[in-house]
């Protein structure tokens, strides 16, 4: 297969992912917002959905002030935003356009449906629902990788396709990870002296904070079926990074990258397979006592630096081999 | 009739076979009017023009390898010589460079208008990247997907199965030292007008579409990046103007192209379809001297008319050009696509004496043609069916013999009285039936 055609297919079902996931976390913040909580605490849940994608500096080049209207207008609609889910959404149908003749006829025009429907929506903009929309979003997301799973020949193709999936899948989860964690210690203190609330608050964190955690992952019902217990930080962190049947816990992405990448096998990949293994390794021999001592923060920036390192070289690799002769 | 012609125009638009416009910001891309009453065909009408397209075509490509090669044409007094070494589409090149099976225009689209009964004129010959044919495969299955009953009534000739032909042809012209040859399709990307018909070329074939960076070029050998490395290319069907295939070559500023392919062509080791230079025999320029071509090098009648034409360069039809640009159709002889020309009788006077200006000092860059009483068929339009100008392109394929499929693109012009049928300039598409008997 022509490297850029793997390019085109691994970054439309990158950019599919990233749209799917901005909606889940968008939708959840904006009905956690709806709850009676602390002001303080409110700005600071719209301000870690930019963390989340690195976009503080971008943001406030164009917004004074953060909150609900503006970080949903951003992260919606915002054109110079990359990742916002118009953006990811244009990129991906950009991408599939140009290798419409890799995918088949099913993939493209369910793609380019997206994005004529989406044209109508932004025509309408002012009047939109916003939990409306964000169902739409991860409603043809899920319907992208349904017709993908349904109708593509099982080849080279499909396996791009979901060698890209899981790596923004598996960012998406640690940063979630990493960020909702670096929030709860920041929060926290700022509660604790007002003796009043502290009640109010902590049950406010105790359950509320993982809940939309786990609902922006699709893990709330999981959750419940797999521990049957209250919500606790620890048990969350579990089962987003170990829980082998979780579909976006780290550990699920990094064994179903594997047998991907030994599909695509190249004379050069060897390392990434290594890299790959020693990732899932460490994964496996490890348990959620141990993340906890070395800190989850620093557990998930290590595992965050690895992945990237991972989809680094696979990109040179396969998709952009730079010298010829 | 209205819901279907809704119906077809959201089945387009999502299927996405659109086309970009230059030069127009707005809606970058459009689906091509397409127009659900078939143009139609007796078979044995077809088969006289095809006779007369399979005839045009071998003395087109016969033209095109005496001129890089004896020029007998130039030395029997026929053709002159600066004509031929004046034009700027005559690569120098290209002298002496043999090709597989001396075949240069491996496709060719020729517009055709009808005039009367079996009377058949041509308008242009398009041998250099010549588009649509993905529309005369859309627009049946569109018409086969909206009136069934129609094609079960009739026994209409098909026409899916172009791509194969042009497959086994691209094949028949391999380099030959190659066994298996590996064929591509070279797009200029997905910005290029006709970027859905490259894409859907290469999927009905089942070859790859590549792009200039897809392709490198090492020890005069053409090879593209996979994600299995290097792959050598043996036969590419590019959709990218001569100018742009080389920047060693020709145009340095073209980040389209593939540096160092034309020394691997001239080497031997790729084909090229269409082969570089063929723009030499289908220049309006070229156009008058056809027919005498296809007698001097076929010894036959020619089959299809020319269009009587105007040589601007010539000072006696210049004047007469000049005299009578109200009832002539002006064209540029390098334009193509429908622009920069004038249709004298649909022109206001301030337009007729615009063009009169251009035309007075560069006289050499004209050519002028009657209008013909272009053929006309009935069209669905907002008032409802009317008669409207029509054109024909049918594609000629030429490799190991000489095949085309029974029919074409009939083009439309949607104007009441136009008769411009360009995408481009606001043409539509119908589908073209030949019944057989």
């Amino acid at each position: 297969m022509l490297s850029r055609t793997a390019d085109c297919l691994y970054w439309m079902a990158r950019y599919t992912e990233r749209a799917e996931n901005t909606a889940r976390m968008l939708d959840v913040s904006h009905q956690t917002a709806l709850l009676p909580q602390p002001e303080q605490f409110l700005e600071q849940s719209w301000k870690k959905l930019l963390t989340i994608s690195k976009l503080e500096d971008d943001f406030s080049k164009k917004y004074d002030t953060i909150n609900r209207h503006n970080v949903l207008d951003f992260m919606i609609y915002e054109n110079t935003n990359p990742s916002s889910i118009v953006s990811c959404l244009y990129s991906a149908r950009e991408n599939a356009r140009v290798i419409r003749g890799r995918i088949t006829s099913e993939v493209w025009e369910t793609q380019n449906t997206t994005w004529l429907e989406l044209q109508i929506i932004l025509v309408n903009r002012e009047r939109s629902d916003h939990s409306r929309f964000l169902e739409w979003v991860k409603h043809r997301c899920h319907l992208v990788r349904g017709v993908i799973q349904g109708t593509m020949l099982k080849n080279e193709a499909l396996y791009f396709l979901g060698i890209g999936t899981l790596i923004e899948r598996a960012d998406n989860t640690a940063r979630i990870l990493e960020t909702k964690y670096e929030i709860q210690e920041n929060v926290k203190p700022i509660q604790k002296n007002k003796g009043t609330e502290e009640e109010v608050s902590d049950s406010f964190f105790n359950f509320y904070h993982w809940a939309s955690l786990l609902r922006s992952v699709s893990g709330f019902e999981i959750y419940r079926q797999i521990y049957s217990d209250q919500i606790t930080p620890k048990q969350v962190a579990e089962l987003l990074i170990f829980n082998p049947q979780m579909p976006r816990s780290l550990v699920s992405c990094v064994n179903e990258l594997i047998p991907l990448m030994a599909a695509v096998r190249n004379q050069d990949s060897k390392e990434i397979e290594r890299l790959l293994g020693k990732l899932k390794a460490s994964l496996e021999y490890s348990d959620i006592d141990e993340v906890f001592k070395q800190g989850l923060e620093e557990f998930m920036e290590d595992f965050l630096e690895r992945i990237n390192h991972i989809a680094d070289d696979f990109s040179n690799t396969f998709l952009i081999p730079l010298a010829v002769a | 009739m209205g819901l279907k012609r809704a119906e077809a125009e959201l089945i387009f638009r999502r299927v996405g076979i659109t086309f970009a416009v230059y030069g127009d910001d707005l809606g970058s891309e459009r689906t091509i009017p397409f127009d659900q009453i078939p143009r139609i065909f007796s078979a044995q009408e077809w088969a006289q023009l095809e006779t007369g397209l399979r005839q045009r075509v071998q003395a087109l490509n016969r033209f095109i390898y005496d001129i890089y090669h004896e020029e007998t044409i130039i030395k029997a007094g026929i053709v002159p010589a600066e004509q031929i070494f004046n034009n700027a589409q005559y690569r120098p090149e290209m002298r002496n460079v043999d090709v597989p099976r001396d075949i240069y225009a491996q496709i060719a689209g020729i517009d055709i208008v009808r005039a009367g009964a079996g009377e058949f004129y041509v308008l242009e010959d398009n041998l250099r990247v010549p588009s649509g044919v993905s529309y005369m495969v859309e627009d049946r299955k569109m018409m086969m997907r909206l009136f069934p009953d129609l094609f079960q009534a009739q026994r209409i000739a098909p026409v899916e199965h172009y791509p194969d032909l042009l497959l086994e042809c691209l094949k028949s012209v391999k380099p030959s030292d190659v066994k298996k040859p590996n064929v591509v399709v070279l797009t200029p990307g997905m910005y290029n007008s006709a970027y859905f018909e490259h894409t859907y070329l290469a999927l009905q074939m089942g070859v790859e579409l590549v792009e200039g960076k897809d392709l490198y070029v090492k020890n005069e050998q053409v090879f593209m990046r996979t994600t299995h490395g290097p792959e050598r290319v043996d036969v590419i069907y590019r959709r990218i103007d001569d100018d742009f295939l080389d920047p060693l070559a020709f145009r340095s500023d073209s980040t389209l192209g593939v540096a160092g392919l034309l020394s691997a062509y001239r080497a031997g080791n790729v084909t090229l379809a269409n082969a570089i230079g063929t723009g030499i025999a289908d220049d309006k320029s070229i156009y008058p001297y056809v027919p005498a071509m296809i007698e001097f090098y076929l010894g036959e009648k020619p089959i299809l008319n020319n269009v009587p034409t105007f040589q601007c360069r010539k000072p006696e039809d210049l004047a007469y050009t000049l005299a009578h640009l109200s009832e002539l159709v002006v064209k540029e002889t390098h334009g193509a696509g429908g622009y920069g020309m004038l249709v004298g009788p649909a022109a206001s006077k301030a337009e007729i004496e615009n063009f009169r200006v251009h035309l007075k000092a560069n006289p050499e860059k004209y050519i002028a043609q009657p209008t013909l009483a272009l053929s006309t068929c009935p069209t669905f339009v907002e008032a409802g069916i009317a008669p409207r100008h029509i054109d024909l392109r049918p594609f000629v394929l030429s490799g190991k013999t000489v095949k085309m499929v029974p029919g074409g693109l009939t083009r439309v012009a949607l104007k009441e009285g136009s008769l411009v049928v360009n995408s481009s300039q606001g043409g539509g598409t119908k589908d073209t039936w030949v019944l057989e008997t």
